[in-house]
């Protein structure tokens, strides 16, 4: 209660201040006046100040100089805190929303998000000037959280292994399961790894909720390998890595193949199955508790502008929320989205997420 | 005026050395601890409080996965603790009792496996255990020996280091003089070295036990969900599900088991320990002489577990490192150390990250050694009174617990109690401050332990010697325990830089990515995408392996030897 009073009172003494902040201001306008303490009226005049703390996962980076030139345009200072893997991130807000541990957080994603949503770690918050029809919707249950970029996880295949031993490389989830393909993949653990629970998920949408077990029990059988992170089984297993690994399936990215582009630059020597992906879509939003409310708006709205947009294919290997930036042209050519990814509701994994790792662990791990 | 009486300032003084000590752990490792595990047992009630909840104990408990797995934990804990107790003694009999060229080199070799971030150290292990890798005949991938060979990997410095430590201060004259009476080696060896060890022996092994109890991220990559243990249940369990209920049975059980470990070491600690013929250092050693079995076997012995258990691995990793992404020999890997990585997968160069982690490695040294050294200045005192042996005993084990108690325990129990320590304006939590002192909370029972058989080899009769002659407490302490202390001090203040520099765990959940430290940047690029970030992450652990042996050796060259006659 005092909490809540004292930042509505600092929201109200400081917030709506924000000068146009050229591109990326969205605060002429706070939308959802009626989810948000400050009312619409209050933004005119004044300057953003002092500091807000953006809270990330590990992955978080942005091109040099990005973030100071928000701070140098919006006079805000912004700290930068990595909390650990996605996982790790949302439990830390969920366990800390009596005392955040900042004011915004990036890198929440639907696999995770409900969990935080329905803790009520979230001040909801939606930027003025996003375009919905070019940026990725926001998915049922997660209004108040802006959408900043997506990828899919999906099985990746050394072209080069399967051209050379004379095998037409796997296409599908039921492919994989033939004895042609035995001994030859190798995921990660989805107890430990969210490309692991991602892959899981795509399964589960493909073969229903009482049909997965079986699939895995057949994967199992024929001779899948489990990792506990994506690093190594990419590195030590995966043969299209260069690194030794025997395996010629592995369980990525569909960004992935950008990465193993020819020194030419005219192929690239692996693919993504773009019939096994799950999308993820990564969410930024303002932490409830904030005590700079105003500041924490204007850092969504600069995650959720052009330029930021822009630079995400770059440093975080994702593709933008906002589908009308231009891509690099390797991506373009050599990893490009899912057409139909494999979708689970955000709601749906809340409930039954700990259900299916048990269940996942139990048929695989035994 | 008697002797006994001591002047109130001197209570005084002990009082600061018990206090401060305490103070600091409680506020860093057990008020974070028991906030998280008190959240676990408190279940929200729906109406905005809290009620006691105690059924998780019966549902955890009746699971058969935890006794599985708590059976895991002991047996790979115990498997590692032995296997590097037998083969540390060799080394530590070579590496301290004798005198060869490459000595000093050696000893900051053996030390570099304690360091390694365990990402790269999985992934070492790894590539030699794939069937077409160079142990791969042996069959160990995805095996229990495989995952105590890599424990042994990380744990064989401790025990090389805290025996040898002692025993290089060993008067060879009690075991000549054995020798004299007709004794065997061997005979000699066991009657008489080997009880004098004792102690060392087992303030290493209880170490070592805890650390391999609380192994991580190699159980992980080597054994997967297979071969869980206590600590990757909770480490699970609290990052991934948010299952605090069941992490807090979990981690009262971890508790149980490293109290009951300490217990025994205590135990076998005090039956053995007493005051020794401590000696000046270069008496000790004698020059290696390899055709005498005495020295033969346990070069023979060490060689076979330097070269297969820490060159081997380490050696795939070093000349990978040399490799370009085109796999031709190359030194871009190195060159690249100055960048920020391959599109920019860090937010600071990985030569600025080396500096972070030298100076963040200053300060929690700094803490550690102040600390822990208070604390041994109590410990190592065998006081009259029964109560307040115990307690000095008591005191003792509690330092032992930050290695005994999983990183993501404190790590999250931070995450409840710092934001505003002892009611101090700071969030601490996000606040560059925390890396250091969480650092050093892990780093303090290694000083601690590697100090302690030291000054408790003192023979008491030198203080009271010191005292009869007419010197004031303050002098006895001065020119007795610190003289003679100093002596372990730069080991201790070795062992404490290594930790700090290595150190992965709790700090990991809060880093300030433009503070970022070495084994941070190597998680992270060893994490992205692109060949050359894996390169530079090869050649990123390369430079933080240099740097640990490098350290090592500036540390055995710090001791004290100026203080030294013999005693």
């Amino acid at each position: 209660m005092t909490i809540r009073t004292r930042r509505t009172l600092a929201a109200l003494a400081v917030v709506g201040l924000v000068p146009a902040l050229a591109a990326c201001s969205g605060d002429d306008a706070p939308g959802e006046a009626g989810s948000t303490p400050v009312p619409a009226e209050s933004s005119t005049g004044g300057e953003l100040s002092g500091t807000v703390t953006l809270v990330t996962h590990d992955s978080f980076a942005l091109s040099d100089g990005l973030l100071e030139s928000f701070e140098e345009g919006s006079g805000l200072e912004v700290e930068h805190v990595a909390a650990g893997d996605a996982g790790a991130l949302v439990n830390q807000l969920v366990l800390t929303q009596d005392s955040p541990l900042g004011d915004v957080v990036y890198g929440v994603d639907n696999t995770f998000a409900s969990r935080a949503v329905e803790a009520g770690v979230f001040e909801p918050y939606t930027p003025a000037d996003l375009d919905p029809s070019v940026g990725t919707p926001v998915e049922e249950g997660l209004e108040g959280l802006t959408p900043i970029d997506r990828g899919d996880v999906c099985l990746n295949v050394d072209t080069a292994w399967f051209e050379e031993e004379g095998i037409e490389p796997p296409s599908t989830f039921e492919d994989l399961t033939q004895e042609t393909y035995a001994d030859l993949t190798v995921v990660t653990n989805p107890a430990t790894s969210s490309p692991g629970f991602a892959f899981l998920l795509a399964t589960i949408s493909a073969f229903g909720e009482d049909g997965w077990q079986d699939y895995w029990a057949e994967l199992a059988d024929n001779g899948l390998r489990v990792t506990d992170g994506w690093s190594d089984a990419y590195y030590v297993d995966f043969s299209g890595a260069g690194e030794g690994g025997e395996r010629p399936v592995v369980l990525s990215y569909a960004t992935s193949p950008a990465f193993t582009v020819t020194e030419d630059g005219s192929a690239t020597t692996t693919a993504a199955l773009l019939d096994t992906c799950f999308r993820q879509v990564e969410y930024a939003g303002v932490l409830a508790g904030t005590d700079n409310p105003a500041g924490a708006r204007a850092l969504v709205d600069f995650l959720a502008s052009e330029q930021v947009q822009a630079d995400i294919p770059a440093s975080m290997y994702m593709y933008p929320a906002d589908e009308s930036v231009e891509l690099p042209a390797e991506w373009e050519e050599f990893a490009p989205l899912a057409e139909d990814p494999y979708e689970v509701s955000a709601q749906e994994i809340a409930e039954h997420r700990d259900e299916w790792i048990q269940q996942w662990t139990a048929t695989v791990i035994g | 005026m008697s002797l006994r009486r001591r002047p109130r300032w001197a209570w005084l003084g002990w009082g600061v050395a018990v206090g401060v000590p305490l103070v600091f752990l409680a506020v860093f490792f057990a008020w974070p601890v028991v906030a998280l595990v008190v959240q676990g047992f408190f279940a929200d009630d729906g109406g905005g409080g809290r009620t006691l909840d105690l059924s998780g104990f019966a549902e955890v408990l009746s699971e058969p996965r935890t006794w599985r797995v708590v059976g895991q934990t002991l047996a790979q804990a115990s498997a590692g603790t032995v296997l590097s107790v037998l083969l540390g003694l060799p080394g530590a009999y070579l590496l301290y009792r004798c005198r060869f060229p490459g000595r000093t080199f050696l000893r900051g070799l053996v030390t570099v496996p304690f360091v390694l971030p365990t990402v790269v150290v999985g992934v070492a292990f790894r590539n030699l255990f794939t069937p077409s890798g160079p142990l791969g005949w042996l069959g160990w991938e995805e095996s229990f020996a495989g995952i105590v060979v890599a424990l042994v990997f990380f744990n064989y410095s401790v025990v090389v280091r805290t025996v040898g430590g002692l025993w290089e201060r060993l008067d060879p004259r009690a075991e000549q003089a054995a020798r004299a009476l007709g004794a065997t080696p061997w005979r000699a060896f066991r009657t008489v070295t080997l009880p004098a060890l004792g102690p060392a022996v087992a303030s290493a092994a209880s170490v070592v036990f805890l650390f391999c109890s609380t192994a991580f991220g190699v159980v992980l990559v080597l054994g997967g969900m297979r071969y869980g243990t206590i600590e990757t249940e909770i480490w699970i369990r609290t990052t991934q599900f948010l299952d605090l209920r069941a992490a807090a049975v979990l981690s009262v059980l971890q508790l149980v088991v490293v109290v009951a470990a300490l217990l025994v070491s205590a135990r076998l600690r005090t039956r053995r320990e007493r005051a020794l013929q401590l000696t000046g250092e270069r008496s000790g050693a004698h020059p290696l002489d390899l055709r005498s079995v005495r020295d033969a076997l346990p070069a023979a012995v060490t060689a076979v577990v330097v070269g297969g258990l820490v060159v081997l691995p380490l050696a795939g990793l070093v000349l990978r490192s040399f490799r370009g992404p085109d796999g031709a020999w190359s030194l871009a890997n190195y060159a690249a150390l100055g960048t920020t990585g391959g599109r920019n997968a860090l937010t600071v160069t990985v030569w600025e990250a080396t500096a972070n982690s030298l100076r963040i490695a200053a300060v929690a040294t700094l803490i550690a050694v102040v600390v822990g050294g208070l604390v041994v200045l109590v410990v190592s005192r065998r006081p009259r009174s029964h109560g307040l042996r115990r307690a000095v005993g008591g005191l003792d084990a509690v330092f032992m617990l930050p290695l005994g108690v999983s990183a993501v325990t404190v790590g999250f129990g931070f995450l409840l109690t710092l934001d505003r320590p002892l009611g101090l304006d700071v969030d601490l939590r996000t606040s560059g401050l925390l890396v250091p002192i969480a650092q050093a909370v892990v780093a303090i029972p290694l000083v601690v332990r590697t100090m302690l058989p030291v000054l408790r080899a003192i023979d008491p009769r030198l203080r009271e010697a010191a005292a009869v002659l007419g010197a004031p407490p303050g002098r006895v302490l001065a020119s007795v325990d610190l003289a003679l202390g100093a002596r372990s001090l730069g080991l201790a203040v070795g062992f404490a830089f290594a930790v700090s520099l290595g150190e992965f765990g709790a700090t990991s959940f809060l880093a300030r990515p433009d503070a970022a430290t070495l084994p941070v940047v190597i998680y992270r690029l060893v994490g992205q995408p692109g060949a050359e970030n894996y390169g530079m992450a090869l050649a990123a652990s390369v430079v933080l392996a240099v740097l640990t042996a490098t350290v090592m050796m500036v540390a055995e060259r710090m001791r004290g030897d100026s203080g030294g006659g013999e005693f």
